[in-house]
């Protein structure tokens, strides 16, 4: 895709030299003039989608986070004075917040490692030649299209107090039951994420396999690495850039977690145990109708999505 | 030039928004729209006896009101009604009436401008006064205003299983649940013979109206009938806010109600052996649960006729959207005449918020005895405060409930004070904005 625009707007070496004359110019000129038209015009409905749906409920939401505000009918007047950082403080002194912080911070410890490791091992695994390959790339890709409410039953299924895990475990169940437990809800959830994500990752990871050359293999073969030392020393290296993609999506995904908190367990779980910060604006937006609060909630969310995805993006890309 | 092709995309995107902001609905005007005659819709809840006896008021109504043509509708989906009618006062589309205001939000509706003051129609004060009586007041706003008719209640009561008290060797006709003792009896009764999985499964969830269902009826009947905040201050950190934590505390400890959200009706499913419900309970378990119901338990125990509840009541308020108002008035008046009272009552086994109902409407209590036990309970309610920051002061309170009632995770006494004292906090925070 990068390559396209360059492609289509610099003129070709031959042309200009070869003509050396100003009508040759002007034409090259108009012809650079056209194309960069054609294209503002083609990347017009993306820059508006951006603006629209990103932009400008930006700048709005840095607007209410300094401001008391909440929403009212249309039409109708309501006083939104100007509170500096006070909701800022708000945030930072709310015993919940910061709970729903580490909540995320436990949820992206067990989640990113797992998931890279997971869809890596599956990912090289599928890329083989085995038997069933087609069956079990579309079985590991099934529950990341599918509705997370579905998902969530079957979960529940499984782990519920009642659930046929617990049946199994008899007397060795936890005593609060798997999603109803302190230290043990936001755990779930994080396992629950990684099977539900991993479809998708592993399909990323199989594009990137796809460029790793089979000459690497061939010469580490011929140089006697085995399956094991192939995987670290050329797959992981090879597939390095996925990596960084496949961890940041993953903290991002994490950074949005709502529905399976929401569903899962109850709104948040024991004492906030599974409450995450997206699920906390849901609740202190919505439900008790303080969108200030929410907004600098959200603000603050973003800043700490960015310095973990950038400390990710340095981690991953190390040795480059 | 990629900066002026810039710059003129943004000016077409905050033209775009300065456009669909201008096209957003405005205001009607308010003295205009009061007295405003022509078509309006409403609003129900999903009950489905509710929704049919909605339907017949409206169809009587346009019958000899042409003109005014009244359109009813269920309230939008969403997770609770109240959530589904603050995003339509935001959007500006709310209907003209709402026979399921709760009245824990209507501060909140309030300070999104969405309500109509009803007390701004000549006769307002007056209708709502003699139409509920004693019981009125409580539902006065802070501002001396009503902004909701108090319309009808569902007074919550025990309701239990017959079939599954027999189950388990108790005699379903006269159930031993009026104390605190009495009641964890029964229940460990219940669950230990296999009768049932739990004897009792209220919401364990952090939702702050859950407390309405488990704490505030048992602390209404403790206390003879207090609101959660009297005279602008919490009245629940003692001595009877603690033997309720206590009780409740005991049937989490002990298992007798599960700790975890049951994902259906556990009630219908034959998991739990009692609910704490309203009256609209009898008709929706009438074909599936042989039912019996009883006053929610005391310490000591007291007779039902001195036992308070919560009454889990629904307004029917109207909404600034509104531009015939003059027709949602008389509607509002209609629908909640002596007339379509005694048609709801009869249709959904619900209380209209009205004194007297077993003298008023002694015909239906003959025919159908166990709605008695809700009308008599009915008399001996109380509703939640109605000050700001209601929201905030309900779940403040429902953190702490379950973190050391239902999870066990700090004592009950120190889960009280804590959310008395964050609540103190709250109401001199919202008393200092007002």
């Amino acid at each position: 895709m990068t390559n396209l625009p360059s492609a289509v707007t610099a003129p070709r070496a031959g042309t200009a030299v070869a003509g050396g004359h100003a009508p040759a110019e002007g034409a090259a000129s108009r012809h650079r003039r056209l194309t960069t038209r054609t294209g503002a015009l083609f990347v017009t409905p993306y820059v508006l989608f951006l603006l629209v749906v990103f932009a400008i409920p930006m700048v709005y939401t840095l607007w209410i986070s300094v401001h008391r505000f909440y929403f009212t009918a249309p039409g109708t007047h309501a006083d939104s004075p100007w509170v500096g950082l006070s909701n800022y403080r708000d945030v930072f002194t709310d015993p919940v917040v910061g709970r729903a912080f580490l909540n995320i911070a436990v949820f992206l410890v067990i989640n990113v490692p797992l998931t890279v490791l997971l869809a890596l091992v599956l990912a090289a695994a599928l890329n083989a030649k085995i038997r069933f390959r087609a069956f079990f790339r579309a079985a590991y890709y099934l529950p990341y299209i599918t509705a997370s409410v579905a998902l969530v039953a079957v979960w529940q299924f499984l782990f519920g107090s009642d659930g046929f895990v617990n049946h199994l475990l008899g007397s060795h169940a936890p005593d609060p039951s798997w999603l109803v437990n302190s230290h043990l809800a936001m755990p779930m959830i994080a396992v629950f994420v990684t099977w539900k994500q991993l479809g998708f990752f592993v399909m990323l990871y199989l594009a990137a396999l796809q460029n790793v050359g089979k000459e690497l293999y061939e010469a580490a073969s011929v140089d006697g690495a085995g399956r094991i030392r192939q995987f670290f020393s050329v797959t992981v290296p090879g597939v390095r850039p996925a990596t960084t993609l496949v961890v940041i999506y993953a903290i991002i995904t994490g950074a949005n977690l709502f529905s399976e908190p929401y569903l899962l367990t109850g709104g948040g779980g024991p004492d906030h145990a599974s409450t995450s910060p997206v699920l906390l604006m849901y609740q202190k937006g919505i439900e008790q109708g303080h969108p200030d609060f929410a907004a600098a909630l959200g603000v603050v969310l973003v800043a700490f999505v960015l310095v973990i995805s950038l400390a990710a993006r340095k981690l991953t890309e190390r040795g480059n | 030039m990629l900066r002026r092709t810039a710059y003129s995309l943004v000016a077409l995107a905050l033209a775009g928004a300065a456009t669909a902001t201008a096209c957003g609905r405005a205001a009607p005007d308010a003295t205009t729209a009061a007295n405003a005659h022509g078509p309006i819709t409403i609003w129900l809840s999903n009950n489905a006896q509710e929704v049919a006896w909605g339907k017949n008021m409206v169809g009587a109504w346009n019958k000899s009101h042409p003109g005014q043509h009244v359109t009813v509708q269920q309230i939008p989906a969403g997770k609770t009604s109240e959530e589904a009618i603050s995003a339509s006062i935001i959007a500006g589309t709310s209907a003209c009436l709402v026979f399921n205001t709760a009245p824990a939000s209507v501060p909140t509706f309030q300070k999104q401008n969405g309500l109509v003051p009803l007390s701004d129609f000549p006769d307002g004060d007056a209708y709502i006064q003699k139409r509920g009586g004693a019981l009125t007041d409580q539902y006065k706003s802070q501002d001396g205003k009503f902004y909701q008719l108090p319309w009808k209640s569902n007074p919550v009561m025990i309701l239990y299983n017959k079939k599954i008290f027999k189950k388990a060797g108790l005699d379903p006709e006269h159930p031993q649940l009026a104390t605190y003792e009495q009641f964890l009896k029964t229940s460990r009764t219940l669950v230990h013979s296999g009768a049932a999985k739990a004897a009792i499964w209220p919401a364990p969830s952090s939702e702050f109206f859950q407390s309405w269902l488990d704490f505030y009826p048992a602390f209404a009947a403790q206390t003879g009938g207090k609101q959660l905040i009297e005279d602008g201050k919490p009245q629940f950190d003692s001595p009877a806010g603690r033997q309720v934590a206590a009780f409740w505390r005991t049937m989490y400890s002990e298992k007798l109600a599960p700790q975890e959200l049951y994902p259906g009706d556990a009630v219908n499913d034959g998991k739990s052996a009692m609910a704490t419900v309203g009256a609209w309970a009898v008709s929706a378990y009438k074909d599936s649960v042989d039912i019996g119901v009883a006053p929610v338990p005391t310490a000591d125990g007291k007779s039902p006729d001195d036992t308070y509840s919560f009454s889990d009541e629904k307004s029917a308020a109207m909404f600034s959207a509104c531009r015939n108002r003059g027709t949602a008035w008389d509607l509002l008046k209609f629908a909640s005449s002596a007339q379509e009272d005694g048609k709801f009552l009869e249709a959904t086994g619900q209380m209209p918020m009205r004194e007297d109902l077993t003298d008023r409407y002694a015909g239906f209590f003959a025919k159908k005895p166990l709605y008695k036990a809700f009308a008599r309970q009915a008399e001996h309610v109380v509703e939640v405060p109605n000050v700001p920051g209601s929201v905030d002061i309900w779940q403040a309170f429902r953190d702490e409930w379950t973190k050391s009632v239902v999870f066990g995770d700090q004592p009950t006494d120190t889960g009280l004070r804590k959310a008395s004292e964050k609540i103190s906090e709250l109401l001199d925070e919202y008393g200092d904005q007002s």
